[in-house]
């Protein structure tokens, strides 16, 4: 069979990031091709570049045997290609019936708006996935779920050849997965190709038939679902074995919690949490995207103060209202989003390490010491190993690794009790994230407590001595590490 | 219905209503034609300029130079006609100052689409540009003396009445406005066009993604904006019976806050015509009927300010609230 | 790195991200000052008898302090990541004040010593008016959340309509006479605003380029959601932004009547987009996070070298208004093909 799209070596960096290099990627007609590899391997890159969001630069793209050196997004969407973008893409200021309607009728050429028949395409687009949503409503007003649906209904709509869908299950409950997985089935069908984009494995297992693996920005193989089992999938996804190591906090439990959490809460969020972190604990924590996992470690680090129960921080009963208030209370939050709340990328490395810690760097008049902030630079990219020549240089230069042990040592230069991260590894490369790990222990085996929230179950069990599962802002259940590899 | 009663427009409205009503009931003569026509004059320029400005403002972006375009439209235009030593039709004037506009803001759109430099910089460049070298390489901007077909359109008047003053009348040139706002309403609400620049509005990077193209949405509407201007210009020279460009200069920041009071937000996406209009009509009775209350004028700008602030202060409260709320996990 | 190709290699990148280093850090700045000292020489040379003269000098070390100051308020608001609409309606405001106090209270038959007081306290009474204008821009902006271009855009309109409100829209003479001798008079040769304005030259320095505060300015000018992702007080460092501007903004106010000997709601309201202009001309970034007072300061040399040696020349008002505007596209285009170039080389 002649393929349906054929990538060729693509490369695209972002200023140090190596997002993609010489990546290959073939799709047949009507099969369900699944894209596989870790948070931050490229998956998304790579879409974007097949629907003319980016521009490669080195590759070439073919198309029904068309070759493009790039593409346009309309010349992308011309020839068939829908894709669910990971961030959704919707308007928030439009409706949701404009949301749907209005890419379908641009791409039949039209000029003017027809609000009936924009109407009746919203209907009839909500109706495929079987999904009931205001469409007068504004998508700012919806929650993420129903723009994750919105997203996946318009995509629907076009006579599409290939539909993309960029982790379209994220913020979906299972019944919404099953009925998107029926509507796969109907598409394939129709001969229509499907692009899944995945790093969950029940799922690739589940709905695809090949398999195109990705581990940082390279390709590691194409294989056929049937050929491949778990182990192998999480081998090519990670590059190495599901090692059994695991981590033991080596403090004895007698001691005094350094955070202990009593029926926290936050109304709409997340409520009655009950935590204790011991000096040397590693929490890991992990639930679905809306499990309220990242606005539990946000209410902790005060972005938006919890509104019921109590902290105590090394046994004093503590109100933290604001990221101010927390770092004083040596409590730091490393947040999941690095490019947007982690760094200021406009700013230099070094600015980006001492920012948390520049009021220890001054001398008379509250002068900023250049000798002292030298120093501190110095010692933190020799102590975590940060490949930075050039510190003034803006830390958007740096790679993904790089980046976030900036992060990381902008926290540690404050010397925390509680160090909160939120998928700490994330677009990280294996070596960085092992040594992201080992920084880690490090702390927790000197007495810090550590809270880790992740996804990648792996990555959990072999770094924490806790285990904490969230679902829908509760707490269902705490494991020691023990216990959890056993229920699992 | 509770959709509406979010809204800015409705607010606006409100305002309105009541202080018509309160102004009117202190004094009457703020009833009489003659005010009202008198209001209706005032807007006649100020109304184009609003609807340009929406535009700039739903597309995400921010344009100061729409005076300095339509000065140097207003005066290019009379010069150009003047100088030809035959009669042309009034229409010709018009077609002129359009062209005139379209070009300038072409020059604005090359710096903002395809330079992607930012557009409050680029404009306030631009219109010392335009001003400056209209008042420096042309001429004074002064001509005293107008064409005849311009003249002459300037005399026609629609729903003349006499009364104890003598005949008052709306210039017809009025028409033109009300032309344009039906235009601005139908592009932004039936056309593909229009919708396109509210979604630029809303989400830049969605729109692109979705095959919007952003340079050629936002070069239609920074000439959009000049077009609009070049014709604000020759109406104002209509309607002075001169052309003098210092008249028209400065008013812009107003203009945008008469936009912004109307419910658009400056970062872009939202905003209607007739929140605007009844914006604009708001600051109009402030600057011309405070003084029917007994209120000095210099109370006009401290009005407004407050009104600029306590009007969007509000807006962004409730947007912070509803932000508060939006995307609950828990269901209770 | 035992490759002896490697090494070389590196090396060899080494020596040019050093220059790179230099360009990032002072390209701007040596740029700025090459034109500074060109736009000097030209003038010097068309017309070297008028322009080099003492008078010509001193016209200049007048003119630039107002303009000066109205831009470093711009600066520190920009920098912060918003604009100030409102600097030219709080100096005009702050002089106000001053002037009412200086007009109205000091009683006609006080001694030197006397009126030297209530001049003082009417200094201060300005200074305080502007850093009051300034907070309220503050609060609207951090706190409220409204967008400082709407914000500034109200208040230019309120703080103008209280200045109304309180000259009932005249303008305010008859300060005595000793405020005028001071704004005109020298101290070592030097003109009094030039002296005053570079005490704030220097108290901005100190303030945006040395201070921890600083600082945490362009970090939370550059993103204020990841500043306070890094604990910064994003709030109480906005606001501190607005203060200053309106601090500095009154300074220019005072000396605005120390020039003219009176005080108008609406003086001076061409310096609004002239302040915009210089700043950005000077190196601030409009998107915020970045801002250097030395590229400031030359920047408004050079404007007003410019600008007193084209009027040597004779040329008009709006001839200068057309040339700042070139002079600022001028300058937008070489920002931009100049950071283009600096991201091809990484
Ligand atoms: N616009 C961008 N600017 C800078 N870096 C980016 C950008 N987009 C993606 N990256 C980086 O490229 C890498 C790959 O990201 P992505 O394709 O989103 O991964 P995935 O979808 O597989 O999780 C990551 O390290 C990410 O940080
Ligand atoms: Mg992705």
């Amino acid at each position: 069979m002649e393929p349906l799209i054929e990538m060729k070596e693509i490369s695209k960096n972002f200023g140090g990031v190596k997002a993609l290099e010489n990546v290959n990627l073939t799709i047949y007609p009507g099969e369900v091709h699944c894209l596989a590899g870790e948070n931050g391997c490229g998956k998304s890159t790579l879409i974007k570049v097949l629907s003319g969001v980016h521009t490669p630069d080195h590759g070439e793209i073919f198309i029904n045997k068309k070759r493009y050196k790039r593409l346009h997004t309309q010349e992308s969407i011309q020839e068939g290609i829908q894709v669910i973008y990971q961030d959704f893409s919707v308007f928030p200021n439009l409706t949701v019936k404009e949301n749907l309607a209005m890419g379908y009728e641009m791409s039949n050429n039209k000029k003017l708006v027809n609000w009936k028949l924009f109407e009746k395409i919203a209907k009839q687009a909500l109706e495929t996935i079987d999904v009931d949503i205001d469409i007068n409503e504004k998508v700012e007003n919806l929650s993420v779920a129903d723009k994750q649906l919105i997203a996946i209904a318009r995509s629907l709509l076009f006579n599409a050849r290939l539909i993309v869908m960029d982790e379209p299950t994220t913020a979906l409950t299972d019944k919404e997965v099953q009925s998107l997985f029926n509507v796969i089935s109907n598409l394939k069908r129709k001969g229509i190709s499907i692009l899944f984009v995945s790093h969950k494995l029940e799922e690739i297992f589940t709905i695809a038939e090949r398999a195109t693996i990705l581990r940082n920005g390279k390709n590691v193989t194409e294989q056929l679902i049937s050929e491949l089992d778990t182990n192998q999938l999480i081998y090519h996804m990670t590059g190495r074995e599901i090692k059994e190591t695991t981590y033991e906090s080596e403090f004895n439990e007698n001691q005094k919690p350094l955070l202990k959490l009593k029926n926290f809460g936050l109304k709409y969020m997340f409520a009655d949490v009950n935590l204790e972190i011991y000096p040397g604990d590693i929490v890991g924590v992990t639930g679905t995207l809306g499990s309220g996992r990242t606005e539990l470690a946000e209410a902790i680090f005060g972005i938006a103060a919890s509104d019921s129960g109590t902290m105590e921080i090394n046994g004093e009963e503590a109100k933290i209202k604001n990221p101010r208030q927390a770092v004083k209370r040596k409590i730091v939050y490393v947040p999941e989003d690095r490019l947007t709340k982690g760094l200021i990328l406009e700013q230099s490395i070094e600015r980006n390490i001492i920012i948390s810690t520049v009021e220890n760097l001054l001398k008379k008049f509250r002068l900023i010491s250049d000798n002292k902030v030298k120093n501190s630079v110095d010692y933190w990219i020799k102590n975590l190993g940060i490949v930075a020549k050039f510190p003034k240089r803006n830390v958007s230069v740096l790679s993904g690794g790089n980046q976030q042990k900036v992060v990381l040592s902008k926290w540690l230069a404050s010397e925390p009790d509680i160090l909160i991260l939120n998928s700490p590894t994330v677009g990280v490369d294996i070596g960085s994230k092992e040594e992201i790990h080992e920084v880690i222990k490090e702390q927790a085996r000197k007495g810090m407590g550590v809270i880790l929230i992740s996804d990648d179950i792996p990555e959990l069990k072999q770094n924490c001595n806790k285990i904490v599962t969230m679902d829908k802002g509760k707490v269902i259940s705490i494991d020691h590490i023990s216990e959890y590899a056993m229920s699992r | 219905m509770k959709r509406i009663l979010k809204t800015n427009e409705f607010y606006i409205t409100i305002v309105l209503v009541l202080l018509i009503f309160y102004i009117g009931s202190q004094n009457s003569t703020f009833f009489s034609i003659n005010n009202w026509f008198d209001l209706i004059r005032s807007g006649i320029v100020p109304g184009i300029f609003v609807i340009g400005t929406l535009l700039v403002l739903i597309s995400g972006g921010i344009d100061v130079s729409f005076p300095a375009i339509a000065a140097f439209s207003m005066y290019t235009t009379t010069s150009i006609i003047t100088s030809l030593d035959f009669d042309v039709p009034v229409i010709f004037a018009f077609v002129i100052g359009a062209l005139i506009g379209l070009f300038l803001g072409f020059i604005n759109s090359i710096f903002i689409a395809f330079l992607k430099l930012p557009t409050l910089i680029v404009t306030l460049g631009t219109a010392s540009i335009y001003s400056g070298f209209l008042l420096t390489f042309i001429d004074d901007g002064q001509i005293t003396r107008l064409p005849e077909a311009m003249t002459n359109l300037s005399k026609t008047r629609i729903f003349e009445i006499t009364t104890d003053y003598g005949t008052i009348g709306i210039p017809v040139v009025f028409l033109i406005t009300v032309a344009i706002a039906v235009l601005g309403w139908f592009l932004l609400k039936y056309t593909m066009i229009g919708r396109s620049i509210y979604a630029l509005g809303g989400d830049e990077v969605s729109a692109e993604r979705m095959g919007i193209s952003s340079v050629k949405i936002k070069v239609f509407v920074y000439c959009f904006v000049g077009t609009l201007a070049g014709i604000a210009g020759v109406i104002h020279t209509i309607m002075t019976r001169n052309s003098n460009a210092s008249d028209l200069l400065g008013g812009e920041l107003l203009i945008i806050a008469a936009v912004v009071l109307g419910g658009a937000r400056i970062t872009g996406g939202h905003g209607t015509i007739y929140g605007s209009l009844i914006a604009l009509l708001l600051i109009l009775i402030i600057q011309n009927s405070l003084i029917l209350l007994g209120i000095p004028s210099y109370w006009q700008r401290f009005v407004i300010g407050a009104l600029i602030l306590i009007g969007t202060g509000l807006s962004a409260i409730q947007v912070k609230r509803s932000l508060e709320k939006r995307n609950p996990i828990m269901t209770e | 790195m035992s490759n002896p190709l490697h090494v070389n290699e590196d090396k060899k990148q080494g020596r040019f991200n050093l220059n790179k280093d230099f360009i990032d850090k002072y390209g701007d700045l040596t740029l700025l000052f090459f034109i500074m000292i060109s736009v000097f020489a030209i003038m010097a040379i068309i017309n070297p008898n008028v322009f080099l003269s003492q008078g010509m000098m001193l016209s200049i070390a007048n003119q630039f302090p107002i303009l000066g100051l109205l831009t470093l308020a711009m600066m520190f608001a920009m920098v912060s990541g918003g604009i100030d609409l409102s600097v030219v309606s709080t100096a005009n405001l702050s002089a106000i004040m001053a002037s009412i106090i200086m007009v109205q209270y000091i009683p006609a038959d006080a001694s030197a010593g006397v009126t030297t007081l209530y001049i003082l306290l009417s200094i201060v009474c300005a200074l305080l008016v502007g850093c009051v204008a300034g907070l309220f821009n503050g609060i609207l902006v951090s706190v409220v959340g409204i967008p400082a271009i709407i914000v500034t855009l109200g208040t230019m309109q309120l703080y103008m309509g209280i200045a109304l409100v309180l000259t009932k829209g005249k303008s305010i003479v008859g300060l005595p006479t000793i405020v005028s001798e001071v704004g005109a008079g020298t101290l070592f040769g030097i003109p009094f605003p030039l002296i005053i304005f570079i005490m704030f030259v220097i108290f901005s320095y100190f303030v945006l380029n040395l201070r921890d505060y600083g600082l945490k300015l362009q970090m939370t000018g550059s993103n204020p959601t990841a500043s306070k992702f890094s604990g910064i007080n994003v709030t109480s460092i906005t606001i501190k932004a607005y203060v200053i501007s309106g601090l500095l903004a009154a300074v220019a106010g005072l000396l605005m009547t120390a020039a003219t000997n009176a005080a108008k709601a609406d003086f001076g309201t061409t310096y609004l987009l002239q302040a915009i202009l210089v700043a950005v001309m000077g190196g601030v970034n409009p998107y915020g996070g970045r801002g250097k007072v030395a590229g400031v300061v030359m920047a408004v040399i050079t404007m007003q070298i410019l600008s007193s040696g084209l009027g040597m020349l004779q040329v008009s008002n709006f001839f200068k208004d057309f040339m700042w505007g070139t002079v600022l596209i001028i300058v937008l285009l070489a920002n931009l093909f100049y950071n283009k170039k600096i991201s091809k080389l990484s």
